[in-house]
């Protein structure tokens, strides 16, 4: 197992400490909530898009480090995306954080900062607090209100 | 006074020995595993009877003529005269082996409360129970239209015992508690309890499972209706546990499941089922597990309850202090009564991410809702971190556990 340092790098505190996008979506045009009932997360997450692309995003909540982290570094990434592209980055994020790390190296780097995130699969009782936020976005572009990892 | 606590600190340090598991090195760290309400780990006594099983017994019971069957037989049922013995039934026939306290439970809820429970009736538990000393009363209650009514506790996770009494009524069916509280450890003074309960004419049934392993349980002189327990987390086995149960009650309550070993006869226009307590274990047992159970028995004995709760009790105080000492933490459960289980939050930190920084020091504890929801919401946690001692645990696993927190925040930058 590798060194607990490799998943807790600063920016995750970074993120953790002081998240992203944290605020509310004036005309959101997709919302839903995800929660993980076995240690009590959640993240509200609101999108407003236009034309195919996400133009605005925001979340709320409350979460674990790793969580809160993923999810202000997953709203950073997905803004001024097409729902193409973002249905593609929750694809290879999802394949990155448990997917064997070969596969998961080749096709990352679209993923941006969120690659910080891929040291779960180290820990694999928290790849579900990693990817809270990004199977919460999956549930609001499909127009489903609530995620339950 | 130090001499003493040195003289305990070598005891445990030979007990230690008898649980090879302790030598292991997660990350090439001694393992300090304080998880012991989730699970106990298993003395070389038990670990090897379960494989002597296996090599030179394993047969079925209560079947077979030949000389393995009766030997298997024979050990199977001694091993529930022990298990009898240990929390002092009055017949090894009160003794039903059960895969653990949730289906212990769940026997009870289906056997014992679905018969009984008539519209509008209702069942007590309180507000700390295990989901699993809640759901099968929840589902009962939902099947037959009865209520489930919840004492509540106070700030420090002590049953209110007025509004316990208050909430017994002429409606009330059974009374349902832990022995010991899983998520905060509080020990409830369960024979006053009882004799609330039995003042009313309502039954009790315990949920022993974070007792017997730290404890000395009596349900003769508990006057208890039924006591459920595992034997994983009293160092035996998983997949093996036990009811006790008045043979008045037992003898009274329809089977649960149906098959073999559970009848007497069967014919097509008419069964009729087997005696105590057969009449409730269909099915082939777990036979491994309930002889493996026994050694466990056997095991914890050979230590004595005396000897065992007076290093717990030490190890809970020194625990308790240290733990208050680190800034930022805050321990849930702080009951008067208390067996060795600490529950605490971190400020600013979430009980996960807490749980995977101790686990990288190789200090396991458990982060999460323990099974009790409802309790981790009254006291207004989504979490908690939770440390549990078992009989093989020292104070340096402790100091590791607080040197582990300190780094923890040193992390976090808090």
């Amino acid at each position: 197992m590798s060194d607990i340092r490799e998943l807790y790098q600063e920016v995750i505190f970074d993120h953790y400490r002081r998240p992203h996008n944290r605020h509310d979506v004036d005309h959101a045009s997709h919302t839903a909530v995800g929660y993980n009932p076995l240690c009590g997360d959640r993240v509200k997450l609101a999108l407003r898009i236009e034309n195919g692309i996400v133009t605005e995003v925001g979340f709320d909540g409350e979460g674990c480090a790793i969580a809160t982290a993923s999810a202000s570094m997953m709203t950073d990434l997905v803004k001024g995306k097409t729902l193409e592209e973002a249905e593609q980055l929750i694809e290879r994020f999802q394949g990155m954080v448990t997917g064997d790390p070969e596969a998961a190296q080749r096709d990352t780097e679209s993923l941006g900062k969120t690659r910080i995130l891929a040291g779960v699969r180290d820990y694999p009782a928290r790849v579900k607090c990693a990817t809270l936020a990004w199977h919460t976005l999956s549930a609001a572009l499909h127009g489903r209100k609530e995620h339950e990892e | 006074m130090k001499r003493i606590d040195l003289e305990r600190e070598d005891l445990v340090r030979v007990w230690r020995r008898d649980f090879p598991i302790l030598d292991t090195r997660p990350n090439g760290k001694p393992l300090v595993y304080l998880d012991n309400a989730a699970t106990t780990q298993k003395p070389y006594s038990v670990i090897e009877t379960e494989s002597d099983y296996y090599r030179n017994t394993n047969s079925n019971v209560h079947r077979g003529v030949h000389w393995l069957a009766e030997r298997a037989t024979e050990a199977y049922e001694r091993s529930r005269a022990t298990v009898a013995q240990f929390i002092n039934a009055a017949d090894p026939s009160e003794i039903v082996f059960v895969r653990g306290t949730t289906e212990a439970i769940n026997l009870v809820a289906n056997s014992f409360a679905r018969p009984r429970l008539q519209p509008g009736d209702e069942i007590v538990v309180s507000a700390i129970e295990h989901h699993s000393n809640i759901v099968p009363w929840q589902l009962a209650c939902e099947h037959t239209g009865a209520a489930l009514k919840v004492v509540p506790v106070d700030d420090t996770g002590t049953l209110d015992m007025r509004a316990f009494e208050a909430l017994l009524g002429p409606r009330t069916q059974l009374v349902a508690l832990a022995h010991v509280s899983n998520a905060l450890g509080t020990v409830n003074p369960v024979k006053k309890l009882i004799d609330i309960a039995h003042r009313h004419g309502i039954p009790v049934l315990l949920d022993g499972a974070q007792a017997v392993a730290h404890m000395p349980v009596d349900v003769r002189s508990l006057d208890c209706d039924f006591y459920a327990f595992s034997g994983h987390k009293l160092y035996g086995p998983t997949g093996i546990g036990v009811l006790y149960g008045k043979a008045k009650w037992l003898d009274s309550m329809p089977p649960w499941q149906g098959g073999g070993d559970m009848i007497r006869t069967v014919s097509f226009e008419k069964t009729t089922y087997n005696e105590l307590p057969w009449k409730f274990e269909a099915g082939t047992p777990n036979i491994a597990g309930a002889i493996a159970l026994a050694a466990a028995i056997d095991y914890v004995g050979s230590l004595g309850f005396a000897a065992i709760e007076a290093g717990e009790h030490a190890l809970l105080e020194h625990a308790t202090g240290e733990l208050q000492n680190v800034d930022g933490v805050r321990l849930i459960g702080t009951a008067a009564e208390k067996s060795g289980i600490l529950s605490f939050v971190v400020d600013g930190i979430h009980a996960h991410d807490v749980g995977s920084i101790l686990s990288d020091a190789g200090v396991a504890v458990r982060a999460g809702h323990h099974c009790a929801m409802p309790a981790m919401a009254r006291f207004n946690v989504p979490a908690t971190v939770r440390a549990s001692l078992a009989l093989y645990n020292t104070h340096e696993e402790i100091d590791a556990l607080v040197k582990g927190l300190a780094r923890v925040k040193e992390l976090f930058g808090s």
